[in-house]
């Protein structure tokens, strides 16, 4: 039985540990073999992103090597798959190297799509990549008064980010002795401040309490760069002196161009988490096109289903688990406090006070995070 | 023109909204779509959005716990 399992991030590394260790004696015996193929040699835990950008984090702190991840059983190339052959069960490589596999796991995570947005590139500062976080810490660190407005591009990974992003600018400028010279601007795109109703619930004292002001129902429909105007599609506008975007994002561009799926988010079965009409392909994480929130949380909750059931055919035929939606999301609600939101299909998040303990606890996490992936948490 | 089912039932993050603004997208003007919801709040949510942005309500109707919108893509 061979195991391709193509995208080295959160998702593709626990499938890939946790069903190493479930078919350890089938590898042993070379009756199962589990090959992964990444675009990287890195493995980056992109919540720290959120860190690098207010200085609280360095690049390094961000990164492990990705072969140091994975269980020693597991085949580990960086060579980023070009074409996928879904009917012929095999893929081809960047360095034109052909693999072919019994059981795909696509799990190649999603990217931010500025581009979408006429001006969002030149205009916008972000934090969702390296760079861009460095170069955002650096211009906040100059910014010393005037009005930072905050924009939320659809579909977007972490949905939890613009909220965490103003409690961190409010304690930011608030250390730094300048808050009352900075105005937040928060805009979201649909009637209320968050997608979670009990988080827009709870959140909307807090932004008051902040001084934050915001605008619902505004969608970004271009970025004025030389003016710097940000223009919603609903018809507003708003004048900035920092434009801080969490852009929309889509799949990888070769899911997108080996028409596994529009955007680069694959149809996949929300409970079997197969891509739609296939039972040898599973998807993980992020590429999928679930209404569910592309998360960490929600791809280490999947990659376990799926590890799990990859396992349990070989050696009896059949899966035994399904995705029930599960996500767990922890919610910096400044830099010295948070809470977490838990839900599923069918339980709505249910959300308690914020507390310096959760802080904490979300601290150790960023650590923890590593053992997570080796699938030992 | 054409028309496209957008599935948001059982979702609470990124919600149904979410959903229908994503596939909204990458709709033509014209295009009609269908969005399945058991979210009960999508029937003040989703007009209010339609409303203000100006695309058009062509239905709404609830069987079984599920709410059916039906909207147009007007621009
Ligand atoms: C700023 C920020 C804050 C976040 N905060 C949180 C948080 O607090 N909690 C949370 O749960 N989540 C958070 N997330 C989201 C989380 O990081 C992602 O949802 C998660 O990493 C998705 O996992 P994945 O396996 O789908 O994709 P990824 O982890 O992105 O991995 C994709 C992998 O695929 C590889 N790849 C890409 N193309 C190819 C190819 N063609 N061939 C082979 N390999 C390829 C890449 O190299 C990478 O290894 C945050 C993200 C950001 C950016």
């Amino acid at each position: 039985m061979r195991i391709l399992i193509v995208g080295g991030g959160t998702g593709g590394t626990i499938v890939a540990n946790n069903l190493a260790r479930r078919l350890s004696k089938e590898i042993r015996t070379r009756k199962a073999r589990i090959t992964m193929l990444s675009a990287s040699d890195q493995h980056m835990y992109q919540p720290g992103l959120l860190y690098l950008a207010f200085g609280q984090m360095t690049p390094d702190e961000l990164y492990r090597d990705q072969a140091s991840l994975l269980e020693s059983s597991i085949i580990f190339h960086v060579d980023p798959v070009e074409e996928y052959k879904i009917e012929e069960k095999y893929v081809v490589t960047k360095s034109g190297k052909r693999h072919n596999y019994d059981v795909l796991v696509i799990a190649t995570g999603s990217r931010i799509a500025p581009a979408q947005i006429p001006g969002m590139t030149e205009g916008a500062d972000t934090f969702y990549t390296e760079e861009s976080a460095i170069k955002l810490f650096k211009k906040l660190r100059e910014f010393e008064g005037g009005t930072i407005a905050i924009v939320v591009g659809v579909p977007h990974k972490c949905p939890i980010a613009p909220v965490e992003l103003v409690f961190s600018l409010n304690d930011y400028f608030k250390k730094r002795g300048i808050r009352d010279k900075v105005h937040i601007k928060y805009h979201y795109p649909i009637g209320r401040i968050h997608t979670i109703e009990n988080v827009a619930t709870w959140a909307k004292p807090e932004f008051d309490r902040m001084g934050i002001e915001y605008e619902t129902l505004f969608n970004v429909e271009e970025v004025d760069a030389e003016n710097n105007v940000v223009k919603s599609l609903e018809g507003t506008e708003t004048a900035y002196d920092l434009l801080i975007a969490i852009p929309p994002h889509c799949g990888m561009e070769e899911i997108e161009a080996n028409n596994l799926g529009e955007d680069g988010w694959i149809p996949t079965d929300r409970h079997s988490l197969l891509m739609d009409g296939r039972d040898d392909v599973y998807v993980v994480g992020d590429t999928t096109n679930l209404p569910v929130s592309k998360t960490g949380s929600a791809a280490h909750f999947e990659a376990e289903v799926i590890a799990e059931n990859i396992a349990s055919v070989i050696k009896m035929g059949t899966p035994v688990r399904d995705y029930d939606g599960k996500v767990y999301c922890f919610i910096e609600t400044g830099h010295d406090s948070a809470t977490y939101a838990m839900f599923d299909y069918k339980n709505p998040p249910d959300l308690t006070n914020p507390s310096k303990p959760m802080h904490w606890f979300k601290m150790a996490y960023n650590q923890m995070y590593w053992t997570s992936v080796r699938g030992l948490l | 023109m054409s028309e496209k089912l957008v599935d948001a039932r059982d979702t609470y993050c990124p919600g149904p909204l979410m959903e229908l603004i994503t596939h909204m997208k990458k709709a033509e003007v014209g295009d009609v779509l269908e969005l399945l919801s058991t979210d009960e709040g999508t029937v003040n949510d989703v007009p209010e959005w339609v409303d203000k942005i100006g695309h058009e309500m062509v239905s709404s109707e609830e069987a079984d716990g599920v709410w059916h919108l039906k909207i147009r893509k007007m621009k």
